[in-house]
């Protein structure tokens, strides 16, 4: 026979306002298999957990229902009080009577009546509960961070720095992602470079962290503390253990004209190339689209200048595996594909470029050696027009992006500001919708922009760019003059939304790290846990979470590198017990709980079972890793055998509270 | 103001002027627009806060072109042009009602018409 305690809490006046809870504890009192019924002002103090402590004790209980807040709440606190009285933790159940009860509801008549049936529903509940043991599992002390963009760099400095062994895998040749293409930062215009490459060279030199530049993630198994990594290095061509980084290939390559990626195609470069001088590892790769040895068999000449023999023809694809604790990803993002934006003829003239080409053609290394020159006629352009929120902020049925991109109104001021600063005659026109500057030294940044350099800021936007006799013909509405302005522009700057790398959706699902309609990331909470994926042991870092600035990419790769340090420094975790668990007997192997389970836990398993007549039988019949079940219990619905149950909430102690609800 | 006209330009046309962000696209790309008196997003805005009654009394409404460049243009799907076709079938169906008083028909009354013409136009237009 059960002997159950019930305890209700008051919360202050929080719940005693507006629930009787002596009433409710009088009636729950004569519940079955109720011995004890109690109610305190805070449960959740000192004294009131020393009750419910000395009452299990005393009184010998079975099982602890606690009428109070909701268990996100104290269900821990109170699973520590039992504990230590001696009982299964798991032998306690909470029923919300603040939340789902006295803070919404008004007449006390009925609140109380509700607070007596969700004690109930809670009583019958844990008549059911079974004591349950919290597993341990081993947690590998290495981390893997996926992107080699400063969020990347910095997350992997941060755990290296608490030394903790760390891999940076990076699909291009280089890490350093989208910020060794910029020219300057704002607020403060340092050179973008001059405070990157230090870092870049810290991650090279540091024991701690090994880099997999030119590598891709190619498959992800394991779960939190001891996932199982398959990565792809793709042949570059030249053997990295080798090239010294002079670049004498890169100068006697007779393929000369190969569109330079990372200038965004402004430039050309050969087919061995080192993206730029401070590439790290400063290692050349061959472009197999464009090597004419690798198509065709003809050529072989950077084989024979390379002093050090470092050139591979026949290099192939490496697939490496490795096992770490944890993972973060850092995947960045892209401006997007304007091609679709024919009002500002962006593919009808090359003086229309978007910011990041613009970012190329103000760079000191860019293809114009930083002067800012037309690409179409290689002259000094006199009137600029940036052009803001192109293709975000849109309608969800429209082609652009719903959100605001966050980084345009600021790297805009800082062109615009930079091209007054360097050629003091040219305009500079800037329309805009909003300028949005929440940043600390960022309005007054843009307010320099205005008041010291002159820009023209106008709220409105461009409707319509021609190009017509060597001029972009600009025509835009001045909002506030009430006006439609008609420019004549040498160039159009487009700020380009921005979107997560095309890399991260198919990152996700090796991950089941769940993902918004944008292909951000989604964090574990929007406020409160902000750098973790739901999905334990994966963490977030940088854009790929949401559009941010270098110094909050900064932050939150801080923030991920201390939550992945915090998972490695213990030597293993705690699983939640409340977990799938499937009865083989009554499994059919359909696999309609794999499909739905979106943390990849439940595999099959060709069984054999013992058949009629001494014949064995061979079943497929799935397998719950307790280890990587986050006890959801989307699979104990989609089993259509009822063979699935989740340890804690199972299919009969639902039913008994409903039943008891329903009494 | 008036909402109720509102609601019904904004049902015509079949856009939700609300969804306006005021960026002025619809406003730059205007071809018309020194022959207008309203502009393409001061249509919107006078859609949205239920100024109707000047739109109607506007000629402007039919100095737009509909080539539908604010149409195209739009990143929110509001839709000028829409909304401009709307006010303008708003001030068809009004024809009736704002011209032709009971009392200023015998005046006007033909004596070759059909009386049978006369009573039918009364009865579609409801005086």
């Amino acid at each position: 026979m059960q002997r159950i305690g019930v305890f209700v809490c008051w919360c202050g006046t929080n719940i005693a306002a507006t629930v009787d809870v002596q009433a409710v504890s009088d009636a729950l009192a004569k519940e079955p298999g109720v011995v004890l019924s109690a109610n305190y002002q805070y449960m959740c103090s000192q004294t009131g957990q020393d009750l419910i402590e000395t009452a299990i004790r005393e009184h010998a209980l079975t099982g602890v229902v606690i009428c109070s807040c909701s268990p996100r709440m104290h269900e821990q606190t109170f699973r520590k009080t039992v504990a230590r009285a001696g009982l299964n933790p798991y032998l306690l159940e909470i029923a919300n009577i603040r939340e789902q009860c006295s803070w919404i509801h008004k007449d006390r008549a009925q609140a109380t009546e509700k607070a007596i049936i969700l004690g109930r529903a809670a009583i019958a509940k844990v008549q059911l509960n079974t004591p349950l043991q919290a597993g341990q599992s081993p947690v590998t002390k290495r981390a893997l961070v996926i992107g080699g963009g400063i969020a990347g760099i910095q997350t992997a400095l941060d755990i290296a720095e608490a030394g903790f062994a760390v891999d940076i895998v990076e699909k291009q040749p280089t890490i350093g992602g989208k910020m060794t293409q910029l020219d300057k930062t704002f607020p403060t215009l340092d050179c973008a470079a001059c405070i990157l490459t230090p870092k870049m060279v810290d991650c090279a030199q540091n024991e701690k962290i090994r880099i997999f530049s030119y590598s891709e993630v190619e498959a992800v198994s394991g779960f939190v503390g001891s996932f199982r990594v398959t990565i792809r290095k793709k042949a570059r061509y030249v053997r990295e253990d080798v090239c010294t980084g002079c670049g004498l290939c890169t100068e006697k390559c007779p393929q000369k004209k190969v569109p330079n990626a990372f200038n965004l195609g402004l430039d050309t470069r050969r087919a061995i190339y080192i993206p730029f001088a401070q590439a790290v590892p400063k290692v050349a790769v061959i472009d197999a689209d464009y090597c004419s040895m690798l198509k065709n068999g003809k050529c072989g000449v950077c084989a024979k200048v390379c002093a050090a023999g470092a050139i591979d023809y026949t290099q192939k694809d490496e697939l490496v595996e490795c096992e770490y604790g944890a993972i973060v990803a850092a995947t960045g993002y892209n401006p997007i594909d304007l091609s679709g934006y024919d009002e500002f003829a962006y593919s009808r003239s090359p003086d229309v470029v978007s910011s990041l080409e613009f970012e190329r053609l103000m760079n000191a290394a860019g293809p114009t050696g930083g002067t800012l020159l037309r690409p179409s006629d290689k002259t000094h352009p006199k009137t600029i027009v940036f052009v803001q929120c192109v293709g975000s902020r849109c309608s969800a049925e429209g082609k652009g992006k719903t959100y605001c991109s966050k980084i345009c109104c600021m790297y805009t001021a800082k062109h615009a500001m930079l091209c007054r600063e360097k050629y003091p005659d040219t305009d500079v026109y800037v329309f805009y919708i909003d300028v949005r500057t929440p940043g600390k030294n960022f309005d007054e940044f843009y307010r320099r922009a205005v008041e010291e350099y002159g820009v023209h800021y106008i709220k409105g936007m461009v409707g319509k760019v021609s190009p017509e006799g060597g001029k972009l013909k600009v025509q835009a509405s001045d909002l506030l003059d009430g006006r439609q302005l008609h420019i004549d522009a040498d160039m159009v700057v487009l700020a380009a939304a921005i979107e997560p790398d095309k890399s991260a959706r198919p990152l996700a699902t090796m991950l089941t790290a769940s993902m918004d309609t944008n292909d951000f990331f989604t964090e574990a909470h929007p406020k409160l846990r902000p750098v973790e994926s739901p999905t334990a042991g994966v963490f977030l870092s940088g854009c790929c979470q949401g559009p941010k600035d270098i110094p909050e990419t900064v932050a939150q790769a801080s923030a991920a590198a201390s939550k992945v340090i915090g998972l490695l420094s213990k030597d293993s975790i705690v699983c939640n017990p409340c977990v799938a668990q499937p009865d083989e007997l009554m499994c059919n192997g359909c696999s309609s709980c794999e499909k739905v389970c979106p943390y990849g836990a439940i595999t099959y398993l060709d069984k054999e079972f013992r058949g009629p007549n001494r014949t064995t039988l061979l079943r497929r019949v799935a397998q719950v890793n307790p280890a990587v079940c986050q006890g959801c219990g989307a699979c104990t619905v989609a089993c259509p055998s009822g063979a699935m149950d989740l340890k804690g909430f199972s299919n009969r102690q639902i039913m008994a509270e409903v039943d008891a609800i329903c009494r | 103001m008036n909402r109720d006209l509102t609601q019904t330009v904004a049902r015509i046309a079949g856009v939700n002027p609300r969804a306006c962000m005021r960026c002025g696209k619809c406003t730059g790309a205007c071809p018309a627009y020194d022959e207008m008196e309203y502009h393409p997003h001061q249509f919107v805005s006078m859609v949205e806060t239920g100024r109707i009654d000047e739109l109607l009394r506007s000629k402007g409404i039919y100095t737009c072109l509909s080539c539908f460049a604010c149409i195209e243009r739009c990143p929110r799907q509001v839709e000028p042009a829409r909304l401009i076709e709307a006010v303008r079938v708003l001030a068809e169906r009004k024809q009736g009602a704002d011209h032709l008083r009971p009392q200023d028909i015998p005046a006007r009354l033909d004596p070759d018409m059909p009386q049978q013409a006369i009573t039918s136009a009364l009865r579609k237009y409801r005086r």
